[in-house]
């Protein structure tokens, strides 16, 4: 808007700094109480200044909490969930949006229905058959005659568990669906003159096309899949399989051990440089993917 | 080089029908041009024979062999789309080779595929652009540079030059021509621009509503519309229609206070029944004397710079007439016009088929078949 109103210019400006405030405020926190003994960290009022104390919390936390083996499963854990929501969401939406198959749009909506079941609404179920994978099985088998099978397979303390749930979600599905149909329908036309079949016209086209509308898509999933505790934590009792999300848990101060905030805000810092770089690699697509498909 | 034999083709868009039974030859190394209002069915029909659309009845044989089961890279079909259809983010030289890279010829090869191609629509200085830092008449040559390269038996054109400027699309007719004549391969090509089409076609085939109306020579469906559709389609500013009653005894039709002689004998066959008459503007002629032709007011006029075309009203009708430079009228003119006999229609009023009136047929030799409309010989 283009218009000389002081009075209103400077009650936007107030309220753009207030929530820059309360936005940028804990992370002045974390960042200053890393950085400071445990002495400075418990002060009143507290100081907002950093200190130089930060290697040396640094350094305590990633020992205390085993952040190397958190870190690296976390790693594991969000590239896999990325590389498997990336892949299954585009080749899906291929199918639901090139394909005259009859029940498409069935498909389509059962598919987009899921969009509204976060993981921590079916996490009970899931982790049941997560738990027992042969459940279904074994319960139609009872059904029908009786029999039993003693087979055991699941999927706790695996990276398979960790992933695999997470990945069956129709949020990049909905976003590849919307992409793929602003293309017009030539292009596929033209390719299939041109002798290409739909794997080639998938891997040819499609995937260039949508970089950005990919990219836009890792990114989220990345930092989706970093930040999951409630899966890992019920899916994960080998403490090689830990991550971070859980070490942070095991690195707050106990109720009446030593307050040592100093370390566990350290330790969330590193935590929280994962995700922050891939964001920040990334940033420039991921706008312009979630803003507008350059076509 | 091959031909294409469409046999009672139909096509339904679930139950809507598209084409209702479509039968046409087109002859190998034929420039055909399908011609017909939006909606009727020309890219329906064409996208059948590129395999891009099912064919609901009826049997598409290429080159002999009926195609109806085969996917579009089996029949041999290049196409040029309407919107160009590009890959976006492929260089033009990518663009157009890709159909080789496809079928997996090497790259040497294609290189050299791809410049020639480049070289037969002048796009070799822009190999390494994208399609949007191309002009719209560019973006036209790659698709076309796109079909050329798969050196295809058939060409087939969708309405390619609708999205270019006036100019633009003159000379682009001029150079697909010269392309055809130099590939000499089968060109089908849909437009709904008369001009585009007359100026086109060895043969053209008229359609409305989803049926062939007339198929022939482009002179021969000027001369002898087959239908009152297909004369007031093809010829611009429109031919005149006029529902009228043959007056059997004086062998003359009566019209805007004149009477018409018509053939006698054509009369005689007639009794009297109700017609539909036309006769194109430039057919139409100025009266020396204001009593004896046909009262027209002008209602307004159309500079042409060649000439003017005057649209009028006669008993309530719109009529309108072409004018050479010399003869300037303004709204409001009372005219008297002269309708020759040997340039007058007959049509069924109720099915508005043509009625024959054993004139002898003008037979217009194929060197002048892409002559303009206006520089045509008069009717005998
Ligand atoms: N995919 C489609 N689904 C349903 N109806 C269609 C489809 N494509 C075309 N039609 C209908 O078929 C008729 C012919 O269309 P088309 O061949 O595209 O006409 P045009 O002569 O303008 O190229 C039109 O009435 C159109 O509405
Ligand atoms: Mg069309």
């Amino acid at each position: 808007m283009i218009q000389r109103t002081p009075i209103a210019d400077a009650v936007t400006y107030a309220i753009m700094v207030l929530g820059f405030i309360l936005l940028i405020g804990p992370f002045l926190v974390i960042i200053a109480g890393a950085s400071q003994t445990m002495q400075q960290v418990n002060a009143i009022p507290f100081s907002f200044l950093p200190e130089n104390q930060f290697l040396a919390n640094a350094t305590q936390a990633w020992q205390r909490a085993d952040l190397g083996t958190a870190m690296t499963n976390s790693l594991i854990m969000a590239v896999l969930v990325t590389a498997g929501k990336v892949a299954l969401s585009s080749l899906t939406a291929f199918a639901i949006v090139f394909f005259r198959s009859p029940l498409k749009h069935l498909f389509f909506w059962s598919v987009f229905i899921t969009l509204m079941l976060p993981l921590e609404v079916r996490v009970v179920p899931t982790y049941a058959v997560a738990a027992d994978l042969l459940q279904p099985v074994k319960f139609i088998l009872s059904l029908f005659g009786g029999i039993q099978i003693g087979v055991d397979w699941n999927l706790l303390n695996s990276y398979t568990g960790l992933t695999l749930p997470l990945i069956a979600t129709a949020t990049g599905t909905f976003l590849y669906r919307q992409f793929f149909m602003t293309l017009p329908d030539e292009l596929a036309e033209a390719a299939r003159m041109d002798g290409s079949g739909p794997v080639r016209f998938f891997f040819d086209m499609l995937l260039p096309l949508s970089r950005t509308n990919m990219l836009a898509l890792t990114t989220i999933m990345f930092v989706y899949g970093w930040n999951q505790y409630l899966w890992p934590l019920l899916m994960v009792t080998d403490p090689s399989y830990k991550t971070v999300m859980m070490s942070l848990r095991s690195l707050l101060p106990a109720d009446n051990g030593t307050p040592d905030w100093n370390v566990t805000l350290a330790g969330s810092l590193l935590i929280m440089l994962p995700p922050l770089v891939v964001v920040g690699v990334l940033q420039r697509w991921f706008v312009r993917g979630l803003v507008a498909t350059d076509k | 080089m091959a031909d294409i034999d469409i046999r009672a083709v139909r096509k339904n868009y679930g139950k809507t029908p598209a084409l209702h039974g479509v039968d046409l030859f087109f002859a190998s190394g034929e420039f055909v041009v399908i011609l017909g209002p939006s909606g009727c069915g020309k890219s329906t029909l064409l996208r059948m024979i590129a395999g891009l659309e099912d064919i609901t009845g009826g049997e598409i044989a290429i080159d002999g062999r009926v195609v109806n089961r085969l996917e579009p890279r089996e029949r041999g079909c290049a196409m040029v789309f309407q919107n160009y259809a590009l890959y976006p983010h492929m260089s033009v030289a990518n663009n157009i080779g890709y159909a080789l890279k496809v079928s997996g010829v090497p790259k040497a090869e294609r290189e050299r595929r791809i410049a020639e191609t480049a070289k037969i629509v002048g796009l070799q200085d822009y190999l390494a652009r994208r399609p949007a830092a191309l002009s719209g008449g560019q973006r036209q040559r790659v698709a076309m540079a796109r079909a050329i390269i798969r050196e295809p038996k058939v060409f087939l054109f969708d309405e390619p030059l609708s999205n270019l400027d006036a100019k633009l699309r003159i000379s682009m007719r001029a150079e697909i021509r010269k392309l055809h004549q130099r590939l000499s391969a089968t060109s089908v090509f849909v437009t709904h621009d008369q001009v585009e089409a007359m100026t086109l076609a060895d043969r053209l085939v008229v359609m409305n509503r989803g049926y062939v109306e007339q198929v022939g020579r482009p002179l021969e469906i000027y001369h002898r519309p087959a239908s009152t559709f297909v004369a007031s389609f093809i010829g611009a500013p429109a031919m005149n229609l006029v529902r009228t009653r043959v007056e059997v005894e004086s062998a003359s039709i009566r019209f805007g206070g004149a009477t018409v002689a018509i053939d006698p004998a054509f009369a005689a066959r007639q009794r009297g029944q109700d017609v539909t008459f036309g006769i194109r503007p430039e057919h139409c002629r100025l009266s020396a004397t204001a009593e004896e032709g046909v009262q027209a007011r002008v209602d307004f006029v159309e500079e042409l710079g060649v000439g003017r075309v005057a649209y009028c009203e006669v008993e309530g009708e719109p009529f309108a007439i072409t004018l050479d430079d010399h003869t300037v009228v303004t709204a409001g003119d009372m005219l008297s016009l002269l309708l020759p006999s040997e340039h007058l229609h007959f049509f069924d009023t109720d099915t508005g088929r043509r009625i024959e009136m054993d004139a002898p047929v003008p037979d217009a030799a194929p060197a002048a078949a892409h002559h303009s409309v206006q520089t045509m010989g008069v009717l005998s």
